[in-house]
């Protein structure tokens, strides 16, 4: 099983969208190559011929009549947005 | 005793004999809380005056000679990662400070329905991230039996506040033993309900697949009487499951003859166990023979694998999940973002703390390309066969019995630098999450130095009602659960 170094650390925070200081990313590299080495404890099993379980119980699609009903009112929806403008939520520049 | 120490259904008698108000319950509660708050820190935030008034509403409805259903008037703690319309719903994070929910979670609305007081907020670990309530934003919370220990997690604030008369009950969440293992080192009843049987809209996700919203209480009878309250298929929510809800104080029964125990080998273990936990659980599962429960022993040989998969189903879900707070539409955002990645990343890092960072990090690792087979992919494999354990066991067993924590309360900054140690205290607990069983933690006993154990009972899915029986029977043949901490 591959294990992790400090680049590959680097690269997950990037696709997680979060930052860390170079002291952070060695004690973080840590921690995860530890639990990593304890997850390596599942190949023990063998599940060559195991059927994956991604949910417990036997619900296939759920659909429902489509029908328009009332939702959150636009106001109700921005209430909590850090920032707003004409009914939008605002984010800085995206294109220059 | 005083008022905020009492059951439920003992409160709602009296008050439906006009032997006490609401209001008098209400402010009982307000009393203990200006008495411990400081010391235990049970709650994010607290709303005396809505509380006082749906109190004193309830009152004149019973003036009036309405008949009141039985959590009326009752005040209840709601773990704060729960929406509550126009109340702040924190999530015990930075990154969710100032969040005033625009709606209320299904299982609120339905407290809303039968008039309960809602106290205020609990606290939680960050987004239900721990085992000890020592992540949350807004403090540690700590454990009334001895406040040098922590409560169990991540529903600590719930937790304590019902054992501390801080409320009458409460609401908590249980991810892989969030209610069990506090409700556990804190001797009170915690209920993790079927996965599907309670509605988790509005309830903060962190792991959907394994998350699911339960009764804490003094005691089973409470505990039967919330999740009536709580239960049923929701439209809002396409994995609750609709079948009927059955009236759970039917299953009250002080009998259980004939009821057969699978008693799983791997929970008693001499590797990371304390001694006075197995004993107390052995002394429990005797009684439990001497009622008339043919106990036998059963092996469920995956159950040492749960912690590992744990670790990736849930990690996995939870950095998919928490990919939506990233200051746009709620909750904090980092000032002075040149860019909108960079607003992103400032503000996650920024509101996020250790554990959920680690957490993300670990799911994303785990999700990311190349490493989906080995580790996701893997861990569903191995679900499955954790599953199938359950399964085979209960084919021959109604109910299984095991420990619900391996120790009891451990001292508070322990395992806080050591994430794998203070994981592995949910290792009789996060099995039951995996195959989306019922599970109750109900007390059982006390350690040498006085704190709390308690004994887990797993049942069939769908099948909360034997597990009510086992307990009310083994609650009305114990005295434990009626023991108060001296706060």
């Amino acid at each position: 099983m591959p294990k992790l170094n400090i680049n590959e650390v680097e690269h997950v925070a990037n696709l997680a969208r979060l930052e860390f200081s170079e002291q952070d990313k060695i004690k973080l590299t840590e921690h995860l190559v530890e639990i990593l080495d304890y997850i390596d404890k599942l190949n023990e099993l063998n599940t060559d011929d195991v059927q994956p379980t991604s949910h417990v119980i036997p619900v296939k699609n759920v659909v429902r009549p489509d029908k328009v009903k009332p939702s959150l009112k636009k106001e109700a929806a921005l209430s909590n947005a850090p920032s707003n403008v004409d009914n939008l939520f605002e984010v800085p520049k995206i294109i220059e | 005793m005083e008022l905020c120490h009492l059951a439920a259904h003992d409160i709602h008698h009296l008050l439906v004999k006009r032997e006490v108000s609401s209001v008098e319950v209400t402010e009982s509660v307000f009393r203990q809380i200006d008495k411990v708050e400081d010391t235990i820190n049970s709650y994010i935030m607290l709303d005396r005056v809505k509380a006082l008034n749906k109190a004193s509403e309830v009152d004149k409805k019973i003036s009036a000679g309405e008949k009141i259903p039985h959590l009326a008037g009752i005040p209840m703690a709601i773990k704060d990662n729960m929406c509550t319309n126009g109340l702040l719903t924190t999530c015990g994070s930075n990154i969710l400070n100032n969040y005033i929910p625009p709606y209320d979670a299904t299982v609120v609305k339905k407290l809303r329905e039968q008039d309960v007081v809602i106290i205020g907020k609990a606290n939680m670990d960050e987004f239900a991230m721990g085992s000890s309530t020592e992540t949350s934003y807004f403090g540690i919370t700590r454990n009334p039996w001895d406040t040098n220990t922590v409560p169990g997690g991540s529903s600590g604030g719930s937790v304590t506040a019902t054992t501390a008369g801080e409320a009458i009950c409460a609401l908590g969440s249980d991810t892989g033993g969030s209610i069990r293992q506090p409700a556990s080192l804190c001797s009170v009843v915690g209920l993790k309900p079927t996965y599907g049987r309670v509605s988790r809209y509005g309830l903060v996700a962190f792991a959907s697949s394994l998350d699911q919203i339960g009764p804490i209480t003094k005691d089973v009878t409470d505990s039967a009487l919330l999740l009536n309250a709580i239960s049923g298929r929701d439209e809002m929510d396409s994995t609750s499951v609709d079948l009927p809800v059955p009236d759970y104080t039917k299953s009250l029964i002080n009998d259980i003859k004939g009821i057969k125990i699978g008693i799983p080998e791997e929970y008693f273990v001499d590797d990371g166990m304390d001694p006075e936990v197995n004993q107390k659980v052995r002394d429990a599962i005797d009684l439990l023979s001497k009622l008339g429960a043919e106990c036998e022993d059963v092996s469920l040989p995956t159950t040492e694998y749960g912690i590992a998969d744990y670790q990736i189903i849930s990690r996995a879900e939870a950095s998919s999940n928490l990919a939506r707070f990233d200051g746009t539409r709620y909750g904090y955002r980092a000032e002075n973002a040149e860019s909108l990645m960079n607003m992103y990343k400032k503000t996650r890092s920024e509101g996020f703390g250790p554990e959920v960072k680690l957490r993300i990090m670990l799911g994303t690792y785990a999700l990311s390309t190349g490493y989906y087979d080995a580790y996701y992919l893997k861990a569903q494999k191995v679900r499955t066969l954790i599953k199938n354990d359950f399964d085979k066991a209960f084919e021959k067993f109604d109910v299984l019995v095991t420990p619900t924590s391996p120790t009891t309360a451990f001292k508070i900054g322990e395992k806080t630098d050591d994430p794998l140690t203070m994981y592995l205290s949910d290792i009789f607990t996060v099995n039951c999450n995996m195959a989306g069983i019922p599970g109750i933690s109900i007390p059982c006993g006390f350690s040498s130095s006085g704190l709390p154990i308690g004994l887990q009972i797993l049942g069939k899915p769908f099948d909360e009602e034997t597990i009510f029986r086992v307990s009310y029977t083994f609650e009305q043949n114990t005295d434990y659960h009626s023991k108060r901490p001296n706060i």
